[in-house]
């Protein structure tokens, strides 16, 4: 017998891995009632640096733009938050969406600057900039000049700001997934995996090359923003030094690289075992940096797919239906006349 | 006369802006490669020397006679062991390399050295100066840092221009392929520029050291002044990263001079102005895109 293909998006794994993830959002979400402050407070942690690693690899993975000044946006958004909430006299659960909004019409005017910069020298670039917000923000005496300033919360009980604090970064981590997948089945994504793998021919091929990065960039940094912002509702102090800190970028590198460069999968599996690794290693401290930066480099000259993807190669598991894929079945096709696209 | 001090004093601090940037500006120009270890890898050199001058009490400058050959097999076998193989993969590879070398580097550093600030004493030659008005004092040390750096720059342009390895590396920077049929060994003079560059940051970096005092994490700023230095000069000409040098050396002065903070961002700002005026740079070679 002839055998014949189909091409799919989905497939009864990634079906099934669907259904089974929104049963698991349903639980995290339960979180509250099912665990303790100590075990709320790292679930949050781990949401927003799983949002950060998403955007990091949109912006390195999909778009193959290197920033090393994301913590920019997540600057902006913690002091967007503390503007609200002190200066303004703002609710402080809304000064999330204000760090947002700041993040994204600043990523405007700074990817006019910094998309003037090619490759490597992007790169430094976006630190660059991140400094000079550094640098703007805290000469800002209002906003607590050099030595930083404290998110006010009085009058919210303790308790209840976590639960909301902890609903807000779950939204963010599992929405950055699910802004992924989007983008990815959009034209947008489409065209970004174009520019990336070929811009010369992206560009022949009718992609707006320019636009398509910008707008990458732009999502990106918005979800910064936002991560920033529930960033600094749980830890309410802030300092230009560590808000700005080049650190979370190495985070973000470290978990995309690690996990694997490129997938939804990977910087999940990239959080995961970075998360895994600091409960552990934490008390090494800048041993621990060490070991990430050697992991890191090893992955990226050995694997260069990361851990998820070796997994890949050996099973297929394609947890997100992105790609369409071939598959061959023994199935007859359906008769002529019956239906097919472009008849009727 | 104040201001005139504040240029004079910035211009002569370009000149070690322009020593941070000249290895930056040579590894982009032959392999196409940023190496985002380059501001750590000078810091490293000042640590070497300090070290070197802990177990010897000799002067820094006499240190230089090992951090310089030091530098140079390192980023030999750096790039021969880990970079080359990086160069095949596009733009990600190499940058993710060099960015997991900072990080191992700067944080080993903390390990052993610990956070403190350290300085290399250079002894009297770090306060002497030429007084030429009562308003106007050129130190001795600033001054013999710009000639070394025009010198080493200036070197530099003869040994690509003219020497043989010059040719080759200028080959290799304009033709990979071809230059390997003409049976050059890539591998070599890239392992070689990459010596070469290291070389020029170890010298930059117990300059540095000797000027100011340095810690563990001065990588990254060390990193955007070689930077700017290189994006303000235009890539690809060593002349014009000398002049980027000047210039955010001169803005960062007259930053310092109108307000304490306001050194660093000066000069990022006039950084930013170029990039908006004019992305090549001031003064860039035919052909080269950033």
């Amino acid at each position: 017998m002839r055998e014949d293909v189909v091409i799919e998006r989905s497939t009864r794994m990634s079906r099934l891995t669907g259904l089974a993830a929104i049963v698991g959002v349903l639980v995290l979400a339960a979180g509250p009632m099912l665990w303790n402050d100590g075990v709320l407070r790292m679930m949050l942690e781990f949401f927003y640096l799983l949002a950060l690693a998403q955007m990091w690899n949109l912006l390195a993975g999909y778009a193959g733009l290197v920033s090393i000044g994301q913590q920019a946006y997540i600057g902006i958004g913690a002091y967007a938050l503390f503007a609200f909430t002190n200066v303004l006299g703002g609710n402080v659960f809304l000064g999330v969406l204000v760090a947002g909004v700041a993040a994204f019409v600043l990523a405007f005017p700074t990817a006019a600057l910094v998309f003037r910069l090619r490759g490597g020298y992007f790169a430094i670039g976006t630190w660059v900039v991140a400094e000079v917000y550094r640098l703007v923000l805290s000469s800002q005496a209002k906003l607590g000049g050099g030595s930083g300033a404290t998110v006010t919360v009085i009058g919210i009980d303790p308790t209840f700001r976590l639960f909301v604090t902890y609903w807000i970064s779950l939204a963010i981590g599992v929405g950055s997934i699910v802004l992924v997948f989007y983008v990815l089945r959009s034209r947008l994504g489409l065209g970004l995996r174009a520019v990336r793998d070929r811009e010369g021919a992206a560009a022949t091929s009718g992609v707006n090359v320019r636009r398509t990065k910008v707008q990458v960039y732009v999502i990106a940094s918005t979800v910064c923003g936002l991560a920033g912002g529930v960033i600094y509702l749980a830890l309410l102090r802030l300092q230009p030094a560590a808000t700005f800190s080049v650190n979370w970028t190495v985070f973000m590198i470290f978990a995309v690289v690690i996990g694997g460069l490129g997938t939804i999968t990977g910087p999940i599996v990239g959080t995961l075992v970075y998360f895994a690794l600091q409960q552990y290693l934490a008390d090494l401290g800048s041993v621990y940096l060490i070991i990430l930066g050697a992991v890191a480099i090893v992955v990226m000259l050995k694997a260069p797919n990361g851990l998820w993807g070796l997994v890949i190669d050996r099973w297929s598991v394609p947890f997100f239906p992105i790609q369409l894929r071939v598959r061959r079945t023994a199935r007859r096709p359906p008769p002529e006349g019956s239906g097919l696209v472009g008849e009727g | 006369m104040a201001w005139l001090n504040t240029i004079v004093q910035g211009v002569l601090l370009g000149g070690l802006y322009a020593l941070f940037a000249t290895g930056l500006s040579l590894v982009f120009g032959v392999m196409r490669v940023v190496n985002l270890a380059h501001g750590v890898l000078t810091l490293l050199a000042a640590y070497l020397a300090l070290v070197i001058v802990d177990l010897t009490d000799v002067n820094p400058f006499l240190a230089l006679l090992v951090v310089i050959p030091v530098m140079f097999g390192l980023g030999y076998v750096a790039q021969r062991l880990l970079i080359n193989l990086t160069l095949a993969g596009g733009v990600l590879p190499p940058l993710l390399v060099t960015f997991g070398i900072a990080v191992i580097i700067e944080n080993t550093l903390l390990e052993v050295f610990s956070a403190d600030s350290q300085g290399l004493n250079a002894g009297r030659i770090e306060t002497v100066s030429i007084t030429i008005t009562d308003r106007l004092a050129i130190g001795w040390f600033p001054l013999g840092l710009f000639v070394a750096a025009v010198v080493v720059l200036g070197g530099l342009q003869l040994f690509v221009d003219r020497t043989r390895f010059g040719r080759a590396l200028r080959a290799t920077s304009d033709d990979r392929e071809a230059a390997q049929l003409m049976a050059i060994n890539d591998r070599h003079i890239y392992a070689v520029a990459m010596g070469i560059a290291l070389a020029v940051a170890g010298i930059a970096g117990v300059f540095t050291g000797v000027r100011t005092t340095f810690g563990p994490l001065d990588g990254a700023i060390l990193l955007i002044f070689a930077f700017e230095a290189v994006i303000i000069g235009g890539l690809g000409s060593l002349w014009g990263t000398l002049i980027g040098g000047i210039i955010l050396g001169v803005a960062q002065s007259i930053g310092a001079q109108l307000s304490p903070g306001w050194f660093q961002l000066a000069g990022h700002l006039v950084f930013l102005a170029v990039l908006v005026i004019r992305p090549t740079g001031l003064f860039p070679r035919e052909g080269v895109a950033a």
